[in-house]
């Protein structure tokens, strides 16, 4: 999949997407976090019920060289998580923005959520300035 | 460490242009992967890859003594092979410590072609120069030499496409472990061409001067486009080696290791007819092992959900009894597979032990290795 950043999305600098809709965020992998790992071959997820916190892991992705936490963008509880990716970790490399999501969580602070995400020009800009 | 203080071999420019992933890797900036790891392993196993290994270091020993000198250093008899041929040994602390893993080429008993670990090289040359006497000088050639590994089932087709005249027939009629000197290969010279490898598979490991090896390189990707012949990186030749239980200096062998505990046991021979650094150790280890006692290095396959790494606690019964050296999802074996130092009584395979991987303890089982066999190669 070629490099790509939606411009509907929010991205946090540990390289997560977020796309938040009325009270509940749908979380995922950016491209660059799955090019910077390559072939993913295992995934690990909270279970639906569970809380998690802004900037803290909720999950794991392992390459077949390394091993890489997931932080979570937002606070709140997971009600979906995909169990596709826990299947087919590959879809987290081929399609990290539709098929590839992880999980979604009910937003806890539904008008702070986005305050210090980025916006796609913002992580574009941040990913020039980290290479 | 930057990138501009890291070491690049020959080929370095190569692999940039092919927009291979560089990183640190033993004081080189060396390709980890060009396209993906799992593509890389799979196309080895059915096709060929090429591996840039010239981080790996190179030792001479020449002289009238060469052969007797190196053969009080290193585990293997070298009065058993015949010139031309290679073997696989360990170098020894006297306590019987691994200082390194090494493939040894006997030219004849006045030449001997160490080929050492990258990250060891400082410190295998330092251990060896104490043995350096008038009738054989020991020489650190790593800088001389370009490596390239040619591994998989295509390998042989490949090789000797490159070659002209009888040299395609001597590299066929080549056995595991021996090698031919001065063949050149693309037009250019190489100093030899083994019949070796870290991967499992069929292969060869070209030794070539420096001016030699961009064009041994690119010539052998050329030819081999129609056999789907790729560059392949360092995350591949780990998974590679990995599932051939090959093991890896600095994580299932170190200095803290012995080479019996580790299984390899068949490049120690206690029986030749010199002493060497590490057996008497070594003699009490064998010893130690056959009273079952100690610990051994053993091939586990994770039965449940997750990857076992280096350093993850491994349990029996609930208690903590080693940890992991090596492990990985096997591309080509499917599952997630590890090595481990476990006490003997454990070692035996069919024992359920576990794996702690993040606070969880997840069953693992003692499988016989390799974790892989390629069909008959």
């Amino acid at each position: 999949m070629e490099k790509t950043y939606p411009e509907d999305l929010k991205y946090t600098k540990d390289h997560e997407w977020c796309q938040i809709d009325g009270d509940v965020a749908t979380v995922g992998i950016t491209w660059h976090a799955q090019d910077a790992l390559g072939d993913i071959v295992y995934c690990e997820l909270p279970e639906v019920g569970d809380g998690v916190s802004k900037g803290e892991t909720f999950g794991v992705v392992e390459s077949v060289k390394a091993v890489s936490d997931l932080y979570s963008p937002v606070s709140g509880e997971v009600i979906e998580r995909n169990e596709g990716v826990l299947e087919s970790p590959e879809m987290l490399n081929q399609d990290m923005y539709s098929a590839g999501w992880m999980v979604r969580v009910r937003l806890a602070d539904v008008a702070n959520a986005a305050a210090d995400l980025m916006s796609m020009a913002e992580y574009e800009a941040f990913l020039t300035s980290e290479s | 460490m930057t990138e501009a203080n890291l070491k690049k071999t020959p080929l370095h420019a190569l692999h940039v242009e092919a927009g291979a992933k560089m990183v640190s890797f033993a004081g080189y900036h060396m390709p980890v992967q060009y396209t993906g790891v799992i593509e890389e392993h799979q196309n080895v196993r059915t096709h060929v890859g090429l591996f840039d290994v010239s981080h790996m270091g190179e030792v001479e020993f020449v002289g009238t003594q060469a052969l007797a000198v190196a053969n009080r250093i290193f585990s293997q008899d070298l009065t058993a092979l015949i010139n031309g041929q290679a073997c696989y040994a360990v170098m020894c602390q006297e306590d019987g410590g691994i200082i390194d893993d090494v493939v040894i080429h006997r030219f004849s008993e006045e030449r001997i072609l160490v080929c050492v670990n990258a990250a060891n090289r400082a410190k295998d040359f330092a251990w060896m120069s104490s043995f350096k006497t008038e009738d054989c000088q020991i020489n650190d050639v790593s800088d001389d030499y370009v490596q390239i590994a040619v591994q998989g089932p295509k390998a042989e087709s490949l090789l000797t496409s490159a070659v002209v005249g009888e040299s395609a027939a001597t590299l066929k009629a080549l056995k595991r472990y021996h090698f031919v000197a001065n063949m050149p290969v693309a037009g250019v010279a190489t100093g030899i061409i083994a019949r070796t490898g870290y991967t499992g598979e069929d292969g060869f490991e070209i030794y070539c001067p420096v001016s030699s090896g961009p064009i041994i390189w690119s010539e052998l990707l050329k030819k081999g486009a129609s056999q789907s012949a790729r560059p392949i990186g360092l995350a591949a030749r780990d998974s590679l080696r990995l599932e051939m239980r090959y093991p890896l200096y600095g994580q299932d062998i170190t200095e803290t290791t012995n080479a019996f505990e580790a299984g390899l046991g068949w490049v120690v021979k206690l029986h030749k007819s010199v002493d060497f650094v590490g057996k008497a150790a070594l003699t009490e280890a064998k010893a130690k092992l056959a009273a079952g006692e100690g610990r051994k290095l053993v091939g586990l396959e994770v039965k449940g959900r997750g990857i076992a790494r280096p350093h993850y606690p491994v349990l029996a019964e609930g208690a903590r009894v080693g940890e992991v050296t090596s492990g990985t999802m096997g591309p080509s074996v499917g599952k997630a597979i590890a090595m481990a130092y476990v006490p003997s009584a454990y070692a035996a395979v069919g024992t359920s032990l576990a794996i702690r991987i993040r606070d969880k303890d997840i069953p693992a089982e003692v499988v016989p290795t390799p974790f892989y066999r390629p069909p008959s190669t």
